[in-house]
């Protein structure tokens, strides 16, 4: 297409409009002397109005405005991984190289390396009919993932060249019979979701690590989750334990309008932890996004597009990726903010009447899908909400619950009490539980889902009990309630709260978490025999087992102790219930 | 620069903002001035800029100005002159020296918008800063780098506290060079005064660079004070090596500044009236805190806000504490009771806390002494709640030990003097006292190795113990 040229005639913030361009929507503009990228987020008329990625103090009326006439595009291709990008995909390490410690405005960068040379191993061959989102071979980009070279999603045709060896991103490995050159990187535009052929069922669970998610809550490869709560309640640290436990093999991590340090934390972290699935450090199978809260918010509202693309992009290679944007209320911020500026007609709070509909386009990028290759790929998404005072009632945590199917309900009241992590267990849903019911039977033990319920049901029954207790005090409690609260008490402390900050409590497999469920019921049955041969409720939670596996959890071979603590259990509510029995025996002789 | 055209041409004078029309092309965020009738200087910055209306917020605010004074824009945005020789100084809040001292000849002029760290260039802070009082340096560390707010409200004693902490800040065992930047936004005289008086006293003023924008001052020259302090302390930290603490107060009155040229601006509202984008404006402010990789100074933030009618989820703390690294809140409840400082550590946070404690930064034993005192005190805290309603009579001895417990860590852990300097270790060993005095079976946020080693018990410290 040809370049246009023309010029700007406003400036206000983060918003320029130009006229004497004819753009369509969402092309990207070079704005002024010095080139400052845009988009074009609106047309009236003759005016062309755009959203700018960086600052434009100084940036005057009259200077020059010129249509690229393509849209947003991310590069696509092996060097994403272990990346740290800007919100239009710019490295920061390579901003840095350019302009040092501060991000000064002005500077394009690749977001692929253009001198890296990779090895490729070529699989499909000469002659092979293609079309797009096909693999034509490999490369090893990091120790844990394998790359998929893919057709772009628009190319079809018979190969008719195609060699493995060393290349660079934008070296020639192949052509198509219609003279299409095949590189190693293709462009895709962020806001057009990628194709795939098929949506599938979520019914393979994305497994977290984390007991309450797992065990209560859980999110399906391919699912949505969203975990709203106020500030300081534990939303960064749950996405941070997310992106280092889950199952998935690539994990895309957007630090959206939030802190820099907490980007800094992820990229020094992350290099240094394994991935429990694979043994390679963590950041072999990580990219990170960060438009924090002081970089533009032109750039912090394409930051999550960015995301998801490079998230489908791997997902079509055949791979269950987890994607995590930290926070999705800066992000609606930011089109509150463009919007303002652009006089719309404000909806609800101030933001567009557009904002559901954004939402759910975003969250619609999630699924389990057979990608154009025929394999299977997944793109999980677990959205942070930020609600203002912590209230839910507001406009993005109501448009987003709307959309997600797993809401894991942030509680500042239990982040007060230092219950971490402090999810709500009684607010909290997951509408996965019904289809992952099967894998988990199948996969991690046959009464899974029974444990699972009455666990759940233990806690329902102790919020009941809690209002009565409130009114007249625990004593006042028959006994077997009074053994209620003390089995729901266990679960709070030794199941539900786990360590994000502790080496061995941070990450908990299945079969851990459904040993811990098991044994606390376990210990319930035992208690209920005792309670009927007339223990006291205090005996019966005296016996030293008891403190033993709540100290389990926090040891390195949780798996080998716990059998012992369920045998002492035992002989010791035997114990207790001999004893009993015994005292009985003597009141009644 | 004066050879800049002048206009004559405002069409309007709305709250802080002049319409100015017909000039040639102006460009965003560029420097204005302006000159009234009465031969009197204003400035301003331009918020919006087309072909036809130029809008510019003006600094000073807008009293005496009327469609003949004169305006001149300067081709450039604002810039702080830096220099070494700012430490010392007392400037306005809009950035002229005040105290009769000469003008800054400048190293160098920095926008005072400052730039945004590259989060690749920032190291994660880890120094932990000694403030000498045991709220925070037990149970909230601060750390280098950290942007750690007082949530305070009216007739709270946060002056005191934030002056104490200017005055007793360190990181131990090292000879490096300390620096204050402090920026009052809308206070008092009075309080200014305060303030000023205090950093005589102690001899702080030689490293410190105050700029006062005061109660009587224009309003809407609170919007460029912090920034104007925040580019002294980058130019402090980053060029010079200096570890910058800054001081600002009160956030409430720079937000009440960006609700006012909101609302002269006609932009629609968001919670309470406050400007939509308030959080992006105030990331632009406390994002400005960090420690940069291979630079040797870091720029700290200490700033006090006002809670308006003691609200914690008033838009103000809230989005501060949504940015913020967490908070220290000042419980007017503590203050009633008489002590100071009134810090109350149940909803005080400090997310860094945990990269700059324990072995080889204050103590290995500090994590669990500051668990386990936090759970002690909420406990007994409940435990009030209990008695008010079911008497003491109905409690166990236990929890009799541990309601005597919270009253005791009022008394002996939260309170001390204006002037008492507390190092790590005292403010451990007194939580160390406080915990000897309940029954061992109920710290069980203490590992064994942990009690075996720092119980007073098993130092044979039993006569240290409270009595
Ligand atoms: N799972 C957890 N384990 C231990 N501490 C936690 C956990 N979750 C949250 N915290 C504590 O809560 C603080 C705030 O958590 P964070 O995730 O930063 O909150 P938010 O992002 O919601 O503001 C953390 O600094 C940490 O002290
Ligand atoms: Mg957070």
């Amino acid at each position: 297409m040809e370049r246009q040229l023309g010029q700007i005639y406003r400036v206000s913030g983060p918003v320029v409009t130009a006229v004497g361009i004819k753009p369509r929507m969402y092309d990207i503009v070079k704005v002024g002397h010095e080139g400052l990228m845009g988009e074009v987020i609106q047309i009236e008329r003759e005016k062309s109005i755009i959203q700018v990625y960086e600052d434009t103090s100084g940036i005057k009326p009259g200077e020059p405005v010129e249509n690229t006439g393509l849209p947003l595009v991310v590069e696509l291709g092996p060097g994403l991984l272990k990346s740290i990008y800007d919100g239009i995909q710019r490295p920061l390490p390579v901003l840095q190289d350019k302009m040092g410690d501060f991000i000064e405005r002005g500077v394009t960068a690749n977001g692929l390396d253009r001198e890296k040379k990779w090895e490729f191993t070529a699989t499909a061959k000469v002659g092979d009919a293609v079309s797009g989102g096909m693999v034509l071979g490999t490369v090893q980009e990091s120790a844990s993932v394998e790359h998929k070279i893919l057709v772009p999603p628009n190319a079809k045709g018979t190969l008719k060249a195609l060699s493995s060896g060393t290349y660079t991103v934008e070296e020639t490995i192949g052509t198509l019979d219609d003279g299409t050159e095949l590189q190693l990187m293709h462009k895709w535009p962020v806001r057009v979701p990628r194709p795939s052929k098929e949506k599938l069922l979520p019914d393979i669970p994305l497994v977290t690590g984390q007991r309450i998610l797992d065990g209560l809550f859980p999110l399906a490869k391919g699912g949505t989750a969203a975990i709203p709560g106020p500030f300081g309640s534990g939303k960064t640290v749950t996405q941070q334990a997310l992106a280092k436990w889950s199952d998935a093999q690539v994990v895309v991590y957007i630090g959206c309008g939030e802190r820099g340090n907490e980007m800094t934390e992820v990229l020094t972290e992350f290099p240094e932890l394994e991935d429990p699935q694979s043994g390679n450090p963590l950041m072999d199978r990580t990219v990170l996004i960060a438009n924090t809260s002081n970089m533009p918010v032109a750039a912090r509202e394409a930051s999550v597009y960015t995301g998801v693309t490079l998230a489908e992009y791997y997902r079509d290679q055949g791979y269950d990726v987890a994607l995590m944007a930290d926070s999705t209320s800066r992000w609606a911020e930011a089109m509150r903010e463009i919007s303002s500026r652009l006089e719309e007609m404000p909806g609800e709070e101030g933001y567009p009447a557009y904002l559901a509909a954004r939402l759910s386009e975003f969250y619609e990028r999630a699924g389990r899908v057979i990608t154009k290759s025929g394999s299977e790929g997944s793109v999980s998404v677990i959205g942070a909400v930020s609600p203002p005072g912590g209230d839910f009632s507001e406009p993005v945590t109501q448009n987003t619950l709307r959309i997600v199917k797993v809401f894991w309900a942030l509680d500042a009241k239990l982040a007060q009490r230092r219950h971490f992590p402090a999810i709500n267990w009684l607010n909290s849903y997951s509408l996965y539980n019904a289809s992952l019911a099967p894998w988990f039977r199948e996969n991690v033990a046959e009464d899974w889902n029974e444990v699972r319920n009455e666990c759940m049901e233990i806690l329902q029954k102790e919020s009941e009990l809690q209002e009565i207790v409130q009114l007249v005090g625990s004593d006042a409690l028959p006994r077997e309630e009074q053994l209620v609260l003390e089995v729901a008490r266990m679960l709070r402390e030794i199941f539900l709260q786990q360590n994000a900050f502790h080496d061995v409590d941070t990450y908990a497999p299945l079969s851990k978490q459904y040993q811990i469920m098991k044994t606390i019921l376990g210990f319930s049955e035992k208690a209920k025999e005792a309670m009927s041969a007339g223990a006291p409720v205090a005996k019966i939670i005296a016996i030293p087992a008891r403190d033993e596996l709540a100290k389990a959890r926090f040891e390195e071979d949780f798996d080998t102790l716990i059998g012992d603590i369920q045998k002492q259990m035992d002989t010791q509510l035997e114990g207790v219930i001999k004893e009993s029995r015994t005292q009985l025996g003597e009141v009644t002789a | 620069m004066s050879s800049a055209k002048e206009y004559k041409t405002i069409t309007e004078v709305k709250g802080p903002l002049v319409f100015v029309e017909k000039t040639e092309p102006v460009g965003y965020g560029e420097l204005v001035t302006l000159r009234l009738p009465d031969g009197s200087a204003k400035r301003g910055q331009v918020l919006d800029t087309s072909d036809e209306t130029v809008v510019v917020q003006v600094f000073e605010g807008t009293t005496g100005i009327d469609r003949e004074t004169g305006v001149k824009f300067l081709g450039e945005t604002l810039k702080l002159p830096v220099s070494e020789d700012m430490l010392g100084r007392i400037f306005s809040g809009g950035g002229k020296p005040i105290d009769g001292g000469p003008e800054i000849v400048p190293d160098e002029y920095r926008d005072i918008l400052g730039a945004a760290i590259n989060p690749y260039s920032r190291q994660s802070p880890h120094d932990p800063i000694q403030t000498g009082i045991s709220t925070i340096d037990a149970n909230n560390t601060l750390v280098r780098g950290q942007k750690l707010p007082i949530f305070s409200a009216s007739g709270l004693p946060h002056n005191d506290i934030a002056l104490q902490i200017a005055r007793q800040a360190k990181v131990r065992g090292e000879g490096e060079e300390f620096a204050v930047v402090f920026a009052a936004m809308g206070i008092t005289n009075e309080e200014a005064r305060y303030f000023m008086k205090d950093f005589e006293r102690t001899g702080a003023l030689k490293n410190a660079v105050i700029f006062l924008n005061l109660a009587d001052d224009p309003a809407v020259e609170r919007i460029i004070t912090p920034r104007l302090a925040l580019t002294a302390a980058e130019y402090l930290a980053y060029d010079l090596g200096k570890h910058v603490l800054v001081v600002f107060t009160d956030v409430t009155n720079y937000c009440e500044a960006l609700r006012q040229i909101g609302a002269a601006r006609e932009e629609v509202p968001g919670r309470r009236g406050f400007p939509g984008y308030m959080y992006t404006d105030l990331a632009s402010l406390y994002e400005r805190a960090g420690v940069i990789k291979g630079k040797p100074g870091s720029v700290t933030q200490f700033p006090i806000l006002t809670m308006p009618g003691d609200d914690i989820t008033h838009p103000i703390p809230d989005l501060s504490g949504y940015i913020t690294e967490g908070q220290i809140v000042i419980s007017r409840e503590l203050h009633r009771k008489g002590i100071y400082p009134p810090i109350n550590v149940l909803p005080s946070l400090s997310r860094l806390m945990n990269a700059g404690i324990g072995k080889g930064k204050t103590r290995e034993d500090h994590k669990q002494v500051s668990d386990q005192l936090y759970a002690m005190y909420a406990e007994g805290r409940d435990l009030r709640g209990l008695v008010a309603i079911v008497g003491k009579g109905a409690l166990s001895e236990r929890d009799i030990k541990i309601l005597e417990f919270a009253d005791l860590f009022e008394e002996r852990f939260v309170r001390q003097g204006r002037d008492e300097d507390r190092g790590f270790e005292d403010s451990l060993e007194i939580g160390w006292e406080l915990l000897a005095t309940l029954p061992e079976n109920v710290l069980s946020r203490i590992d064994r190795k942990t009690m075996a080693k720092w119980h007073p018990k098993n130092r044979g410290k039993e006569e240290a113990m409270v009595q």
